[in-house]
Protein backbone atom coordinates (compact mmCIF):
# COMPACT_ATOMS: atom_id res chain seq x y z
CA UNK A 1 0.00 0.00 0.00
CA UNK A 2 2.90 2.31 0.69
CA UNK A 3 4.21 2.82 -2.83
CA UNK A 4 0.95 2.72 -4.78
CA UNK A 5 -2.25 4.77 -4.68
CA UNK A 6 -0.68 8.12 -5.58
CA UNK A 7 -4.00 9.96 -5.63
CA UNK A 8 -5.05 8.61 -2.24
CA UNK A 9 -1.69 9.63 -0.76
CA UNK A 10 -1.77 13.15 -2.17
CA UNK A 11 -5.41 13.80 -1.27
CA UNK A 12 -5.04 12.43 2.24
CA UNK A 13 -1.89 14.51 2.73
CA UNK A 14 -4.03 17.54 1.91
CA UNK A 15 -6.94 16.40 4.06
CA UNK A 16 -5.20 15.18 7.23
CA UNK A 17 -4.03 18.62 8.46
CA UNK A 18 -7.51 19.99 7.87
CA UNK A 19 -9.12 17.09 9.77
CA UNK A 20 -6.72 17.52 12.70
CA UNK A 21 -7.31 21.28 12.69
CA UNK A 22 -11.07 20.73 12.59
CA UNK A 23 -10.77 18.33 15.52
CA UNK A 24 -8.95 20.97 17.53
CA UNK A 25 -11.54 23.56 16.49
CA UNK A 26 -14.37 21.32 17.70
CA UNK A 27 -12.44 20.75 20.94
CA UNK A 28 -11.87 24.39 21.80
CA UNK A 29 -15.03 25.76 20.22
CA UNK A 30 -17.33 23.11 21.65
CA UNK A 31 -18.72 25.53 24.21
CA UNK A 32 -20.14 27.87 21.59
CA UNK A 33 -20.68 25.65 18.56
CA UNK A 34 -21.78 22.07 18.19
CA UNK A 35 -19.39 19.42 19.43
CA UNK A 36 -17.25 18.90 22.48
CA UNK A 37 -14.51 16.74 23.83
CA UNK A 38 -15.90 13.43 22.65
CA UNK A 39 -16.56 14.50 19.06
CA UNK A 40 -13.27 16.37 18.89
CA UNK A 41 -11.34 13.37 20.14
CA UNK A 42 -12.97 11.11 17.59
CA UNK A 43 -12.36 13.53 14.70
CA UNK A 44 -8.74 14.00 15.72
CA UNK A 45 -8.30 10.24 15.97
CA UNK A 46 -10.00 9.79 12.59
CA UNK A 47 -7.46 12.08 10.97
CA UNK A 48 -4.66 10.13 12.57
CA UNK A 49 -6.16 6.78 11.60
CA UNK A 50 -6.45 8.00 8.00
CA UNK A 51 -2.72 8.66 8.09
CA UNK A 52 -2.09 5.18 9.49
CA UNK A 53 -4.34 3.64 6.82
CA UNK A 54 -2.60 5.33 3.91
CA UNK A 55 1.02 5.24 5.07
CA UNK A 56 0.93 2.08 7.17
CA UNK A 57 1.10 1.56 10.92
CA UNK A 58 4.90 1.91 11.25
CA UNK A 59 5.22 5.66 10.52
CA UNK A 60 2.05 6.23 12.54
CA UNK A 61 3.60 4.39 15.46
CA UNK A 62 6.65 6.67 15.19
CA UNK A 63 4.38 9.68 15.69
CA UNK A 64 2.34 8.05 18.47
CA UNK A 65 4.52 5.55 20.31
CA UNK A 66 2.80 3.26 22.74
CA UNK A 67 3.99 5.05 25.87
CA UNK A 68 2.59 8.36 24.57
CA UNK A 69 -0.80 6.91 23.65
CA UNK A 70 -1.28 5.01 26.88
CA UNK A 71 -0.09 8.01 28.94
CA UNK A 72 -2.57 10.29 27.17
CA UNK A 73 -5.35 7.77 27.74
CA UNK A 74 -4.83 7.79 31.48
CA UNK A 75 -3.98 11.49 31.64
CA UNK A 76 -7.36 12.49 30.19
CA UNK A 77 -9.30 10.64 32.86
CA UNK A 78 -6.93 12.00 35.50
CA UNK A 79 -7.49 15.54 34.23
CA UNK A 80 -11.25 15.05 34.47
CA UNK A 81 -11.03 13.49 37.90
CA UNK A 82 -8.46 16.06 39.01
CA UNK A 83 -10.76 18.93 37.99
CA UNK A 84 -13.47 17.37 40.10
CA UNK A 85 -11.08 16.83 42.99
CA UNK A 86 -9.78 20.41 42.68
CA UNK A 87 -13.25 21.85 43.17
CA UNK A 88 -13.58 19.45 46.06
CA UNK A 89 -10.48 20.93 47.70
CA UNK A 90 -11.61 24.50 47.01
CA UNK A 91 -14.54 23.85 49.28
CA UNK A 92 -17.33 22.83 46.91
CA UNK A 93 -18.76 19.45 46.00
CA UNK A 94 -16.95 17.05 43.69
CA UNK A 95 -17.17 18.31 40.07
CA UNK A 96 -18.79 21.58 41.15
CA UNK A 97 -16.66 23.94 39.07
CA UNK A 98 -18.08 27.23 40.33
CA UNK A 99 -15.22 27.72 42.78
CA UNK A 100 -12.42 27.30 40.24
CA UNK A 101 -12.61 30.82 38.79
CA UNK A 102 -12.89 34.39 40.01
CA UNK A 103 -16.69 34.14 40.04
CA UNK A 104 -19.15 31.30 39.62
CA UNK A 105 -19.58 31.57 35.84
CA UNK A 106 -15.84 31.88 35.17
CA UNK A 107 -15.27 28.84 37.34
CA UNK A 108 -17.87 26.87 35.42
CA UNK A 109 -16.23 27.86 32.12
CA UNK A 110 -12.81 26.84 33.40
CA UNK A 111 -14.08 23.54 34.77
CA UNK A 112 -15.95 22.62 31.61
CA UNK A 113 -12.94 23.53 29.47
CA UNK A 114 -10.62 21.30 31.51
CA UNK A 115 -13.09 18.45 31.64
CA UNK A 116 -13.70 18.56 27.89
CA UNK A 117 -9.95 18.62 27.31
CA UNK A 118 -9.66 15.47 29.40
CA UNK A 119 -12.46 13.79 27.46
CA UNK A 120 -10.86 14.71 24.14
CA UNK A 121 -7.44 13.41 25.18
CA UNK A 122 -8.71 10.07 26.43
CA UNK A 123 -11.11 9.46 23.55
CA UNK A 124 -8.63 10.24 20.78
CA UNK A 125 -5.85 8.26 22.48
CA UNK A 126 -8.11 5.24 22.99
CA UNK A 127 -9.30 5.30 19.37
CA UNK A 128 -5.73 5.52 18.06
CA UNK A 129 -4.61 2.79 20.47
CA UNK A 130 -7.39 0.41 19.42
CA UNK A 131 -6.75 1.00 15.71
CA UNK A 132 -3.00 0.58 15.99
CA UNK A 133 -3.43 -2.57 18.08
CA UNK A 134 -5.54 -4.08 15.27
CA UNK A 135 -3.31 -2.81 12.47
CA UNK A 136 -0.14 -4.18 14.02
CA UNK A 137 -1.59 -7.67 14.37
CA UNK A 138 -2.27 -7.58 10.61
CA UNK A 139 1.25 -6.57 9.67
CA UNK B 1 -35.30 -0.04 6.66
CA UNK B 2 -34.09 -0.99 3.17
CA UNK B 3 -30.49 -0.70 4.30
CA UNK B 4 -31.19 -2.76 7.41
CA UNK B 5 -32.66 -5.61 5.35
CA UNK B 6 -29.74 -5.42 2.94
CA UNK B 7 -27.37 -5.70 5.93
CA UNK B 8 -29.13 -8.87 7.12
CA UNK B 9 -29.22 -10.50 3.67
CA UNK B 10 -25.53 -10.00 2.77
CA UNK B 11 -23.25 -12.98 3.29
CA UNK B 12 -20.08 -11.05 2.52
CA UNK B 13 -19.04 -9.32 5.72
CA UNK B 14 -17.19 -6.54 3.90
CA UNK B 15 -20.43 -5.55 2.17
CA UNK B 16 -22.18 -5.70 5.54
CA UNK B 17 -19.61 -3.37 7.09
CA UNK B 18 -19.89 -0.89 4.22
CA UNK B 19 -23.70 -0.97 4.42
CA UNK B 20 -23.72 -0.37 8.16
CA UNK B 21 -21.35 2.54 7.62
CA UNK B 22 -23.82 3.91 5.10
CA UNK B 23 -26.61 3.36 7.62
CA UNK B 24 -24.66 5.40 10.19
CA UNK B 25 -24.29 8.20 7.68
CA UNK B 26 -28.05 8.15 7.05
CA UNK B 27 -28.64 8.27 10.81
CA UNK B 28 -26.28 11.23 11.10
CA UNK B 29 -28.34 13.00 8.43
CA UNK B 30 -31.49 12.20 10.38
CA UNK B 31 -30.00 13.64 13.56
CA UNK B 32 -29.13 16.85 11.71
CA UNK B 33 -32.74 17.07 10.51
CA UNK B 34 -33.87 16.61 14.13
CA UNK B 35 -31.58 19.51 15.18
CA UNK B 36 -29.34 17.23 17.24
CA UNK B 37 -26.09 18.41 15.70
CA UNK B 38 -23.88 17.15 18.53
CA UNK B 39 -25.22 13.61 18.22
CA UNK B 40 -24.94 13.79 14.43
CA UNK B 41 -21.29 14.75 14.79
CA UNK B 42 -20.57 11.77 17.02
CA UNK B 43 -22.56 9.39 14.81
CA UNK B 44 -20.83 10.48 11.61
CA UNK B 45 -17.34 10.31 13.11
CA UNK B 46 -17.73 7.14 15.22
CA UNK B 47 -20.38 5.16 13.35
CA UNK B 48 -19.52 5.96 9.76
CA UNK B 49 -15.82 6.58 10.23
CA UNK B 50 -13.91 4.81 12.95
CA UNK B 51 -16.20 1.81 13.49
CA UNK B 52 -15.98 0.99 9.79
CA UNK B 53 -12.20 1.13 9.82
CA UNK B 54 -12.01 -0.97 12.99
CA UNK B 55 -14.40 -3.61 11.64
CA UNK B 56 -12.51 -3.76 8.35
CA UNK B 57 -9.20 -4.23 10.12
CA UNK B 58 -10.78 -6.92 12.28
CA UNK B 59 -11.96 -8.61 9.08
CA UNK B 60 -8.43 -8.47 7.71
CA UNK B 61 -7.30 -10.54 10.72
CA UNK B 62 -10.19 -13.03 10.60
CA UNK B 63 -12.31 -14.38 7.74
CA UNK B 64 -14.51 -12.10 5.67
CA UNK B 65 -17.29 -14.58 4.83
CA UNK B 66 -20.10 -15.23 7.27
CA UNK B 67 -20.48 -18.88 8.25
CA UNK B 68 -23.77 -20.34 7.04
CA UNK B 69 -25.74 -21.59 10.06
CA UNK B 70 -26.48 -25.33 9.87
CA UNK B 71 -30.15 -25.13 10.83
CA UNK B 72 -32.61 -22.31 11.32
CA UNK B 73 -33.69 -21.59 14.87
CA UNK B 74 -37.45 -21.20 15.05
CA UNK B 75 -37.27 -20.39 18.73
CA UNK B 76 -34.97 -17.45 17.96
CA UNK B 77 -37.44 -16.12 15.38
CA UNK B 78 -40.35 -16.41 17.80
CA UNK B 79 -38.34 -14.72 20.56
CA UNK B 80 -37.29 -11.88 18.23
CA UNK B 81 -40.85 -11.30 17.05
CA UNK B 82 -42.13 -11.36 20.64
CA UNK B 83 -39.52 -8.82 21.75
CA UNK B 84 -40.34 -6.62 18.76
CA UNK B 85 -44.04 -6.88 19.62
CA UNK B 86 -43.42 -5.83 23.23
CA UNK B 87 -41.25 -2.92 22.09
CA UNK B 88 -43.85 -1.71 19.58
CA UNK B 89 -46.53 -2.01 22.27
CA UNK B 90 -44.35 0.17 24.53
CA UNK B 91 -43.76 2.70 21.74
CA UNK B 92 -47.51 3.07 21.25
CA UNK B 93 -47.69 4.41 24.80
CA UNK B 94 -45.07 7.13 24.23
CA UNK B 95 -46.27 10.73 23.85
CA UNK B 96 -46.53 12.02 20.29
CA UNK B 97 -43.34 13.41 18.72
CA UNK B 98 -42.85 17.05 19.67
CA UNK B 99 -45.66 16.96 22.22
CA UNK B 100 -45.15 19.99 24.51
CA UNK B 101 -46.79 18.18 27.44
CA UNK B 102 -44.45 15.18 27.26
CA UNK B 103 -42.47 14.49 30.46
CA UNK B 104 -39.19 14.97 28.57
CA UNK B 105 -40.16 18.58 27.82
CA UNK B 106 -41.48 19.43 31.28
CA UNK B 107 -39.10 17.88 33.80
CA UNK B 108 -35.63 19.47 33.87
CA UNK B 109 -35.28 20.42 30.20
CA UNK B 110 -36.88 23.91 30.44
CA UNK B 111 -34.67 24.81 33.38
CA UNK B 112 -31.55 23.73 31.47
CA UNK B 113 -32.61 25.68 28.40
CA UNK B 114 -33.41 28.82 30.37
CA UNK B 115 -30.64 28.83 32.93
CA UNK B 116 -27.71 26.91 31.44
CA UNK B 117 -26.09 29.91 29.77
CA UNK B 118 -26.58 32.11 32.84
CA UNK B 119 -25.24 29.52 35.24
CA UNK B 120 -22.30 28.19 33.24
CA UNK B 121 -21.59 31.00 30.77
CA UNK B 122 -21.63 28.49 27.94
CA UNK B 123 -23.99 28.99 24.98
CA UNK B 124 -24.04 25.33 23.90
CA UNK B 125 -26.58 23.75 26.24
CA UNK B 126 -25.53 20.21 25.28
CA UNK B 127 -21.98 20.85 26.44
CA UNK B 128 -23.18 22.58 29.60
CA UNK B 129 -25.43 19.67 30.55
CA UNK B 130 -22.87 17.04 29.62
CA UNK B 131 -19.88 18.52 31.40
CA UNK B 132 -21.45 20.39 34.31
CA UNK B 133 -24.93 19.27 35.30
CA UNK B 134 -24.22 15.67 34.39
CA UNK B 135 -20.51 15.71 35.14
CA UNK B 136 -20.58 12.47 37.06
CA UNK B 137 -22.17 10.58 34.16
CA UNK B 138 -19.58 11.87 31.74
CA UNK B 139 -16.78 10.88 34.08
CA UNK B 140 -18.23 7.38 34.18
CA UNK B 141 -18.49 7.27 30.38
CA UNK B 142 -14.90 8.39 30.05
CA UNK B 143 -13.80 5.64 32.41
CA UNK B 144 -15.68 3.14 30.24
CA UNK B 145 -13.79 4.41 27.18
CA UNK B 146 -10.49 4.10 29.02
CA UNK B 147 -11.34 0.58 30.17
CA UNK B 148 -12.20 -0.42 26.60
CA UNK B 149 -8.90 0.95 25.37
CA UNK B 150 -6.89 -0.77 28.08
CA UNK B 151 -8.73 -4.04 27.41
CA UNK B 152 -8.04 -3.96 23.66
CA UNK B 153 -4.41 -3.05 24.24
CA UNK B 154 -3.96 -5.92 26.68
CA UNK B 155 -5.59 -8.38 24.30
CA UNK B 156 -4.04 -7.26 21.02
CA UNK B 157 -0.63 -5.71 21.66
CA UNK B 158 2.16 -8.27 21.45
CA UNK B 159 4.53 -5.84 23.20
CA UNK B 160 2.57 -6.03 26.43
CA UNK B 161 2.88 -9.79 26.48
CA UNK B 162 6.59 -9.65 25.77
CA UNK B 163 7.15 -7.23 28.59
CA UNK B 164 5.28 -9.47 31.00
CA UNK B 165 7.47 -12.48 30.41
CA UNK B 166 10.74 -11.17 31.92
CA UNK B 167 8.74 -10.00 34.95
CA UNK B 168 7.34 -13.47 35.43
CA UNK B 169 10.78 -14.98 35.06
CA UNK B 170 12.08 -12.73 37.84
CA UNK B 171 9.57 -14.01 40.34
Amino acid sequence: MNTQHLIVRVVSKLLIPLILLFGLYVQFHGETGPGGGFQAGVIFAAGFILYALVFGPEPARRVAPEWLVSTLMALGVLLYFGTGAASFFFGANFLEYGVLGADFVAGQKMGIFLVELGVGMTVSAVMVAIYLAFAEVEG
Amino acid sequence: MVVAFAIIRRRSLIATVMLSSFFSLLMAGTFVLLDAVDVAFAEAAVGAGITTVLLLSALAITSSVEVQPLKSHWLALVLTLATAGVLFYGVSDLPAFGDAAAPAQRHVAPRYLERAELETGIPNVVTAVLASYRGFDTLGELTVVLTAGVGVMLLMTPGVRRRKKPGEADE
